[in-house]
């Protein structure tokens, strides 16, 4: 009861934050590498155009989340330091790889 | 094969652990071993459920669904596992002085057994819901590969089901008079390191602010992709770059579920 007193406190932070977009194909990210900058909270979009879901998952980003075929998920990453924090598809490790630039 | 069974083996191997434990700590309440059972049953058929809505609870609440529902789940477990632990705290002096004789607290091993029904189904249907997903992509995909993937499956659910066991085996072997206070300091990180996975999964959906994130970075020493991480990581909750939130969670329930235990454990009298 308290927890979701305290989420409908802060729903009203969700709204601010740059948005990216990220899209998996052929089990691939595209863009495989993006910039943001240092500091700040973004939402990044995440769609799948793949049949298969996939986990979005980096130990460096501290992120894990599925995402069905040909579904969509939000996350929120950040406010990070200056960096690389590589990311993968953890279902197919074998082709999914990215990295978010922290500048 | 090899990359499906590590991903397999590390989605078993926290569930398996949980079931080990807890079917040790409850080994000499009566019925246990039918309601662990049935758990693993329902967290099998919630599993597939959850699995198929995957998109449905994504995309709720601005696609954040996923979290809030992880959270909500994993904050349950909190409460189921601190209500175990409670309870075992006021029971297993009895418990201990003689496992036949506990017939006679039929009702409370009851609720006991619910309980247990639904930590063992959560931890399944969590876990579970990931692995039919990732099985389900595999099976749908047509690179080739499949059966050996599929194989790969198999060996990464069964060497999961083993560590569970072998854990579960190790247990049933810690003397009588330090048993209890080994499953129970047990049962405790395992609700501690859930409270935060709760927290991480809020900061996520950006429904709680990290604090300070990472608090720290041990990654390098102790990486959660290698074996001692991930073990830690099902155990005690581990994280190699935990968020100063999920440090406040999970100290809250550490601290609170040991003061519960603490009260419930006293002689009735001094209660207040």
């Amino acid at each position: 009861m308290k927890r979701l007193l305290l989420v409908a406190l802060l729903l009203p932070i969700a709204a601010h934050a740059d948005e990216y977009t990220l899209t998996i194909k052929d089990h691939k990210f595209q863009p495989a590498e993006f910039t943001i900058p240092s500091g700040t909270k973004i939402r990044l979009r995440i769609e799948n155009q793949d049949a298969t879901p996939e986990e979005f998952d980096s130990y460096a980003l501290n992120r894990e989340k599925v995402i069905a075929g040909l579904g969509t998920a939000t996350i929120f990453i950040g406010p990070l330091d200056a960096g690389r924090y590589p990311f993968t598809g953890e279902f197919h490790s074998a082709t999914a790889h990215g990295v978010v630039v922290v500048k | 094969m090899f990359a499906t069974a590590i991903i397999v083996f590390r989605e078993v191997l926290e569930a398996s652990l949980i079931i080990g434990i807890l079917a040790a700590a409850t080994r000499s309440v009566p019925n246990s071993r039918r309601w662990l059972i049935a758990g693993v049953i329902a967290g099998l058929a919630g599993s597939g459920l959850v699995a198929a809505f995957t998109d449905v609870i994504g995309s709720l609440a601005n696609g954040i669904g996923q979290e809030i529902f992880n959270s909500i789940v994993l904050g349950i477990a909190v409460l189921m596992l601190a209500w175990h632990n409670i309870w075992m705290s006021s029971h297993g002096a009895a418990l201990a002085a003689s496992a036949k004789s506990v017939g006679r607290n039929i009702s409370d091993g009851t609720s006991e057994c619910s309980i247990l029904l639904v930590i063992v189904g959560i931890a399944v249907l969590r876990e579970g819901s990931e692995t039919v997903l990732f099985l389900y992509g595999i099976a749908a995909s047509n690179d080739g590969g499949q059966s050996s993937m599929m194989l790969g499956g198999m060996i990464g659910m069964l060497a999961g089901i083993a560590v569970g066991y072998t854990l579960y085996a190790g247990l049933l072997r810690v003397p009588m008079r330090w048993f209890f206070t080994a499953t129970g300091i047990l049962v405790l990180l395992l609700a501690a390191g859930m409270a935060s996975q709760a927290a991480h999964f809020l900061i996520q959906a950006d429904l709680l602010p990290s604090l300070a994130a990472p608090l720290w970075d041990t990654s390098a020493v102790l990486p959660e992709s290698g074996l001692p991480g991930m073990l830690l990581h099902s155990l005690v909750g581990y994280d190699s770059r935990p968020a100063g939130m999920q440090i406040v969670f999970y100290l809250t329930a550490l601290i609170t579920i040991f003061i519960g235990m603490k009260l419930a454990s006293r002689p009735r009298q001094t209660s207040i």
